[in-house]
């Protein structure tokens, strides 16, 4: 019931790890990392969602907040390797439309 | 009056505990028989009504107890979330429960976003009582398909 987080940087891009869940209890310290990353102009922020096996509307909260930073700061977000269940409430919200993402399992709902 | 199980969990109006109460629930509807997908389901549901639940708490005084009920019934579960300690009183609730409406007091829910959206997207029937603190009500059936689940069978007097 922990999100641990790993980032590692090269050359313009920057790899999130995330392993665990997110939620109202995890996601405050996820914004705190993430949102600086992307406040470099033409920084590549990529979250990989691969061990992300809960999340809720604090953490669609907190994506919305990168992305609009990253248009303000003209980085980029992506989120690769994004479980069915987890892709489901991207899709539902809408914000599939609006957030880049990549799914194992693209559009399985 | 129809039989069901009660079970009720009281836990520190803290960020922390909402992973508690998630494995609570799993553990429940997966002994009524819910499938994976419809458990992860009632997770996210949960887990979004207790979130305004805590930040409802925390702005009162920084502190308290969230209650959770879940009533276990044949066909269904219900699942009630109070921002407040006390236990239910189930008459009560049921009494002064209707769908939630624009000027009710939760506003939490919308300020966190796709809160309550999703609450409602994910779950069969959503009320809320705001009488005494805010109290969210929920259902969801274990059959999908089929008819008869207007949920209107419940207010039928003994």
């Amino acid at each position: 019931m922990n999100l641990s987080i790993d980032v590692t940087n090269n050359e313009g891009v920057s790899n999130v790890v995330l392993t665990g869940e997110v939620d109202a209890f995890t996601a405050p310290k996820l914004k705190d990392t993430l949102l600086p990353l992307t406040k470099e102009k033409g920084q590549v922020v990529e979250v990989d969602f691969q061990d992300v096996n809960y999340m809720d509307s604090t953490g669609l909260g907190v994506f919305i907040s990168a992305l609009k930073s990253t248009k303000e700061h003209e980085s980029e977000m992506r989120l690769v390797h994004m479980q069915d269940r987890v892709y489901r409430l991207f899709k539902i919200t809408g914000l599939t439309e609006i957030i880049n993402i990549e799914s194992t399992v693209q559009g399985g709902m | 009056m129809e039989p069901f199980d009660f079970v009720e969990v009281k836990v520190p109006a803290k960020a922390e505990y909402i992973g508690v109460v998630r494995l609570s629930i799993s553990g429940i509807a997966n002994r009524m028989g819910f499938t994976y997908e419809d458990i992860e389901d009632l997770k996210v549901a949960i887990s979004e009504a207790i979130t305004n639940a805590v930040k409802h708490a925390y702005k009162e005084t920084g502190e308290g107890e969230i209650t959770i009920g879940f009533g276990v019934y044949q066909d269904r579960l219900e699942i009630m979330v109070a921002d407040h300690g006390g236990s239910f009183n189930l008459g009560e609730i049921k009494e002064d429960i209707g769908p939630y409406k624009q000027d009710d007091d939760i506003e939490e829910l919308r300020e966190g976003g796709f809160g309550l959206f999703l609450i409602d997207a994910l779950m069969d029937k959503v009320e809320i009582n705001s009488k005494y603190g805010v109290i969210v009500l929920m259902t969801k059936y274990l059959h999908e398909t089929g008819v008869g689940q207007d949920g209107d069978q419940i207010t039928t007097p003994q």
